[in-house]
């Protein structure tokens, strides 16, 4: 499997860390107790495709949002999560 | 008074030559990474006080003595000079890394074993990040060969990964086919 990172290029595998999916971007604002309960826990698990969160921790140390088929291991797109979270 | 004695990372280990393979250690230079605040402008004066600016992503600058390599996101490491005050994060890293440069025919060879990255893409100049073996580096590209930056504290298991493969190229390039 290769990311091809926005800053480094087409990178192994190896180079990356795996965090989960990116709804950790969307941080819901304090005090709403269930929004947060949904954030931390709630999540899909589709058997298609998925957005993910990924660092580029032996490259740029960048992180970023891949959109992958977890069926066909297919990346579908890379994105730098400081664009995807402005 | 105590004579402290001014030991390289790789002290001892290097050089060696193997086949047509030579690893050879870098001397020890003043090394400061810059890692600019958001927004702030940083080149200009940079290179008013040192003869160069930061250089674009995956790539490194040499002025005479004095380099800048791009190392990561928004980081860069200035080798043989002494920033001036910027609006950047600035950490002194001399002593902190082991430099070694690959260099020889088989040299794409052994490097394609240890790395991941795609060598033939790069050219004169270029920097990567990555692994050498399962330590992360700091790859530059060089007219003899590959220069390969680790921490210090990696400098014996760095030179013992290489001489490995080194020997490992050599013995099968003597084999008949």
């Amino acid at each position: 499997m290769r990311i091809n990172c926005p800053i480094c290029g087409d990178r192994d595998r190896r180079e990356f860390y795996y965090l989960g999916a990116s709804d950790y971007l969307n941080r819901p604002a304090e005090g709403d107790l269930d929004a947060i309960h949904k954030y931390l826990h709630i999540r899909e698990n589709p058997a298609g495709v998925t957005k993910d969160l990924w660092h580029h921790e032996a490259g740029c140390s960048s992180w970023l949002v891949v959109e992958r088929n977890v069926t066909t291991h297919e990346i579908l797109g890379v994105e730098l999560a400081s664009e995807v979270a402005k | 008074m105590i004579d402290l004695i001014a030991k390289s990372a790789a002290e001892g280990l290097l050089p060696v030559t193997i086949g047509t393979m030579t690893l050879t250690e870098l001397p020890l230079r003043e090394m400061h990474s810059i890692a600019p605040f958001k927004g702030a402008e940083v080149s200009a004066a940079l290179k008013k006080a040192t003869g160069v600016g930061l250089p674009d992503t995956g790539r490194a600058i040499a002025k005479v003595d004095v380099e800048i390599l791009w190392t990561a996101r928004g980081q860069y490491v200035l080798i043989g000079a002494t920033p001036p005050k910027l609006p950047a994060a600035i950490t002194d890293q001399s002593d902190a890394w082991c430099s070694v440069v690959l260099s020889g025919e088989g040299a794409p060879q052994v490097m394609a074993r240890v790395c991941p990255l795609d060598l033939g893409r790069m050219g004169e100049g270029d920097v990567a990040r990555s692994f050498v073996g399962h330590m992360t580096a700091i790859i530059i590209k060089r007219a003899e060969g590959f220069e390969i930056m680790v921490f210090r504290a990696f400098a014996k298991t760095l030179v013992h990964e290489l001489r490995e493969v080194m020997v490992s190229v050599t013995a099968q390039a003597t084999l008949p086919d």
